[in-house]
């Protein structure tokens, strides 16, 4: 146990870390995705702002879904917050703690996509540049342009090759404007960001320690007892396995014993252990007949009966088969494959 | 024994390295920040001061309080502030040592942002170019006031041809010239202060710092052996509720059916670790009873049973 101790020890102090970790490389991830996305503004009047838009805000609402996706626990809240009650009270407190604390992982993704997309300007000098103001930045005295044609010009702002507007505006003045903008807004938005995660951080101590310590303990304690019961059945399991298996070979080597009408050949008496091991099957025909078995007929799923009858071969001694509650499965199939 | 106090050993010498060693890093990454930060001054009159020290502020009141966000001790100091009386007083000079050397801590990063910025000079003459004296220099002489500031707030962009190249460089070189003087002089009266305040230190309140210092380092170890412990009797209580739950699941398949287990034909240990439970319906009636009706938290029937 000393070994499950220390394992789930590191577990226990390091999801924390471990989940920081996860979002360090998310965020990561998401600035490498944007620096190998080829952005590209389509440069025309209607469709500037869609596009620009849509680099903006779709990205990081996918970024936000994986962050929830990516995360352990969340499967760990659902099965608390839809468990039946039974004998066992549900904390909302618990269940808002667990959902707040994965909420405040996801967002930090989402909201570096922003940010980064902000500071570097291209999207929204592409989702904007129709909107620049042509009176005092550029020179508005172009009565032969209609407005439908100046939202045209504009439009291919952010395309340097095809633009065609450097009496109406300069390119250079125009795309200055907007990245400043751009970077004001960016910076803002951080700025925003973190004084959020300041605040949400900073006043909790002020304003609710005892119930965060209380939300903090359950929440843990669910995560621990939902491994541990984990560990516990796969032990359990490791043994049902081996039981089963164990008497499956017994029962195989002495019907062979039994139908074969001969003495099984006894060991050497000093092979010891290795002999035990080899559960009575000694040659190739037979073990070739307990695989073939083992593959065409599996035991039941049921320990109870040393006792049961097992096939024609076995001699039934004891007390009678007991009818355990479970319905008998095929107990005697492999006999037909001898 | 020996673990946790090599465990302590290591939350006591590597508190303080943690905390340096985050700082460390949020510097270093401001530094990276603002060579990665494509810096385009507006060059509009109206826009370039806003601009230019926008970027000069902005960024180091973030790096600030993500300095105060990332360290751990900032969270147990307001704990330690916040906290009830309750049966043990409150030590003002301990909260005070921590909330220094937090703050400390915090302002190294926006200091090397603002250094950075003023030796780099980008954002002083941006900020400032339109507040230079034309007469200063060559290129301004028979130009509208209008115009000279159209011109001056051009200075900080290379492209524009009306400007012509002596002038413009002229300004960006008098400019820069004074940033990275300031620069320069802050990091000067710095570094002395630091130096300073280091060395006439021990002259003054040792005693009261000694267990300022030692009461600090107390609160924080307190508190992660409150965690550690948590954790470990939460695993203790989990291990009791399941056994405790595999426990009366065996029970309940004694009494409704009639099976006696096998004996002696299993070996001793595996006997124990089945609990009782040996066929396929039982461990799927034990996993549903899991789901539909876990057991309550409270393992005192373990003992009495």
């Amino acid at each position: 146990m000393d070994k499950f101790r220390m394992i789930f020890q590191f577990f226990q102090s390091n999801q924390e870390s471990f989940m920081n970790g996860i979002c360090g490389i998310m965020a990561l991830a998401s600035t490498q995705m944007y620096s190998a996305f080829d952005f590209n503004c389509p440069c025309l009047p209607h469709y500037n702002l869609a596009y620009g838009l849509g680099i903006l805000l779709v990205p990081p609402f996918i970024l936000f879904l994986l962050g929830f996706v990516l995360n352990n626990n969340i499967s760990m809240l659902a099965e608390e917050w839809r468990r039946p009650q039974g004998q066992r009270g549900k904390d909302p407190s618990v269940l808002r703690y667990m959902f707040c604390s994965m909420a405040q992982r996801a967002m930090i993704t989402p909201a570096v996509w922003v940010s980064v997309t902000l500071l570097d300007g291209k999207c929204i000098t592409c989702a904007f540049c129709t909107s620049v103001p042509v009176e005092t930045l550029g020179n508005a005295s172009h009565p032969s342009l209609s407005q439908g044609e100046i939202q045209r010009v504009l439009a291919r702002i952010p395309c340097k090759e095809i633009y065609n507007g450097q009496q109406l505006i300069a390119n250079e003045v125009a795309v200055r404007y907007l990245r400043c903008i751009s970077q004001a807004l960016g910076w803002c938005f951080v700025l925003l960001m973190t004084t959020l995660a300041f605040l949400v951080r900073s006043l909790r101590p002020c304003f609710s320690q005892a119930a965060f310590l209380k939300s903090r303990y359950w929440s843990h304690y669910i995560d621990i007892e939902r491994k541990l019961f984990d560990e516990t059945c796969a032990e359990h399991a490791k043994s049902f396995a081996k039981v089963c298996i164990q008497q499956f070979f017994e029962a195989m080597s002495t019907d062979l014993v039994a139908a074969r009408c001969h003495l099984p050949r006894k060991a050497p008496a000093d092979a010891g252990e290795a002999a035990e091991k080899l559960l009575g099957i000694t040659d190739q025909g037979t073990m070739n007949m307990a695989l073939k078995s083992w593959h065409r007929c599996k035991p039941p799923l049921n320990l109870h009966p040393p006792a049961l009858p097992t096939g024609n071969g076995w001699a039934g001694e004891g007390q009678p088969p007991t009818h355990p509650s479970a319905p008998r499965k095929e107990t005697a199939a492999y006999y037909s494959c001898v | 024994m020996d673990r946790f106090r090599m465990i302590f050993q290591y939350f006591q010498s590597n508190s303080e390295s943690v905390m340096n060693g985050i700082c460390g890093l949020l510097a270093l990454g401001s530094v990276k920040m603002y060579t990665s930060f494509d810096f385009s001054c507006p060059c509009l009159p109206q826009y370039n001061m806003a601009y230019g020290l926008g970027i000069m502020f902005i960024p180091p009141v973030i790096l600030f309080l993500c300095g105060l966000i990332l360290n751990r001790q900032s969270l147990v100091m307001l704990e330690e502030w916040r906290r009830p009386a309750g049966r043990r007083k409150k030590d003002l000079a301990v909260i005070r040592y921590m909330c220094s050397s937090i703050m400390q801590r915090a302002m190294v990063a926006p200091v090397v942002w603002i250094i950075v910025t003023l030796l780099d000079g980008k954002c002083l003459i941006c900020a400032f170019s339109g507040s230079v004296d034309p007469e200063k220099f060559v290129g301004f002489a028979n130009v509208s006031t209008v115009q000279v500031q159209q011109l001056l707030a051009k200075v900080p962009c290379r492209d524009d041809e009306l400007m012509r190249n002596t002038s413009r460089r002229a300004v960006s070189r008098y400019l820069r010239c004074w940033s990275q003087a300031l620069g320069w002089s802050i990091l000067l009266i710095l570094i002395i202060a630091a130096f300073l305040a280091r060395w006439l230190r021990p002259c003054f309140n040792q005693a009261t710092l000694l267990q300022a210092r030692h009461w600090s380092n107390y609160i924080d170890i307190e508190q992660k052996i409150f965690e550690e412990t948590c954790c470990e009797h939460s695993r203790l209580f989990a291990h009791k509720c399941i056994l405790h739950f595999f426990e009366s699941m065996r029970q309940e398949i004694k009494l409704h059916s009639f099976s006696l287990p096998g004996e002696g034909e299993e070996a001793e240990g595996e006997q124990d670790l089945l609990q009782g439970i040996t066929d396929q319906d039982q461990v799927n009636k034990l996993l549903k009873t899991w789901y539909y009706e876990k057991p309550p938290l409270d393992v005192s029937q373990a003992h009495q049973r």
